[in-house]
């Protein structure tokens, strides 16, 4: 029987090298794999290229992760929010690169890349300063800019239930970028709230099939960003 | 102006409201409409904020505050909600601005000065996907300067977007020629309009 389970958030994560590409799921906290991305600061790897779609709240989670100087570059769509501090002022002292991607063309850039296909045409930034250097084509009298599709080497990844196999659900608005990121990165590694035996999941219910997971950690009590942020609370 | 913009949108029409003004929108729904809310990170038929206790930090909006759910709603992910916006579902979209220029050009992502940090979020997709923009905001920003103009100095969100102004002042359509004047708010007048516009303004079409 396939049997995905990891038992430690440690043991998940501890292959990714330093100079990895790695997108991480969520739209700001709600599908932040917070336990996840805390292991990979224990581990440490260097020189990460991070996809998200923002860069983090407070001194926890991806902020966390960008503030230990372990991010080289960011791409995302919006990286600055109400409790986004860190990424700015690196941002602003030239520390850390930024491709900023409009939220539908970072959306679709990954489902490209996990779908295979290299490229795709979108009327989005046509005619403003992110659409500079893009090659553009006229299709039936609209003007379109050519976006690349974006691959990983690893995804982080909140589900809601898993099944050893790697079949999994997500919670409301939760699921965002997640199912995405599942299919472009070459070893997806998933923090489920909780992990069920194969057949728990009705296969009419399964949004990401087991053939885009690799790793699953159950963690049963996940982080509440929000609840650390207005403790003050860093990590680590 | 959010009032008059509910006004405007019809009956079961799919909308994607922007942050701050726009949300306003929601409260002045006319009578016998109904409208299906969009929003980009994931979920149709949003319903209001939750009562407070309620909230649940998996159940947001793409402001990132709580929200619930109305009956007949749904939940996917980002690939299928910009599939939404991206392939024309979407019937209206209300949004907040910097800036508008007389042909419908946007501004209303960054100031492009040095120190700024760039963050475009579901802007440009959104007005470049959905079939009818809207905007919301005050006629001027606080220290009197004209936001509806000839060209827009800001960085571009989208060229040729806009459909519509709701302003503290008026309603302006963007037409072919320019501005056009729709209605005037109680006790303003053409003029005091033109005046904080700095753009030419078509004055309203006199019935025949």
């Amino acid at each position: 029987m396939i049997d995905k389970q990891v038992i430690s958030t440690a043991l998940a994560v501890a292959d990714i090298p330093d100079g990895a590409c790695v997108m991480i799921g969520g739209f700001g906290e709600a599908g932040s794999p917070t336990e996840l991305i805390h292991a990979l600061i224990d581990q440490g790897a260097k020189n990460l290229t991070i996809i998200n779609n923002n860069t983090g709240n407070g001194e926890i989670g991806l902020a966390a992760l960008i503030g230990n100087g372990q991010v080289k570059k960011m791409i995302c769509s919006y990286p600055r929010s109400r409790h986004s501090k860190i990424f700015p002022e690196l941002y602003r002292a030239g520390k850390i690169e930024l491709e900023l991607v409009p939220q539908g063309t970072l959306a679709e850039r990954i489902r490209a890349g996990g779908a295979g296909i290299p490229a795709f045409y979108t009327a989005t930034t046509v005619g403003t300063q992110l659409a500079d250097g893009k090659e553009t084509r006229t299709i039936d009298g609209r003007d379109y800019v050519l976006e690349y599709g974006l691959q990983a080497d690893y995804a982080l990844i909140k589900c809601e239930y898993a099944d050893l196999t790697g079949n999994l659900t997500y919670n409301k608005t939760a699921r965002n970028f997640n199912p995405l990121m599942c299919m472009a990165a070459n070893i997806t590694i998933v923090q489920a709230r909780k992990l069920v035996g194969p057949g728990a999941i009705d296969p009419e219910h399964v949004i990401t099939p087991n053939i885009f997971v690799d790793h699953i950690v159950e963690i049963s009590t996940p982080l509440i960003e929000a609840d650390l942020i207005a403790e003050n609370r860093r990590y680590p | 102006m959010a009032q008059l913009a509910a006004s405007d949108i019809p009956d079961r029409s799919y909308v994607n409201l922007g942050i701050g003004l726009p949300e306003l929108v929601a409260k002045y729904v006319p009578k016998g409409r109904e409208f299906i809310y969009h929003t980009e990170n994931g979920l149709l038929g949003m319903g209001p904020a939750p009562e407070l206790g309620e909230e649940d930090p998996e159940l947001i909006n793409a402001g990132k505050k709580p929200v619930t759910t109305n009956p007949g709603a749904s939940f996917f992910h980002h690939g299928d909600s910009f599939a939404m916006i991206r392939g024309g579902h979407i019937d209206v979209c209300v949004l907040g601005a910097m800036q508008v220029s007389q042909q419908g050009d946007l501004a209303n992502w960054s100031t492009g000065t040095p120190d700024a940090i760039p963050a475009v979020g579901g802007a440009m997709d959104l007005i470049a996907g959905v079939k009818t923009i809207y905007v919301i905001t005050q006629h001027t920003t606080k220290n009197g300067t004209p936001k509806l103009l000839e060209q827009c100095t800001y960085p571009l969100t989208g060229k040729g977007v806009v459909t519509r102004v709701y302003s503290n002042l008026a309603i302006i359509d963007v037409t072919s020629r320019g501005f056009q004047l729709r209605q005037l708010a109680p006790g303003i007048t053409f003029q005091e309009v033109s005046d904080r516009t700095k753009a030419s303004l078509m004055p309203l079409e006199q019935e025949p």
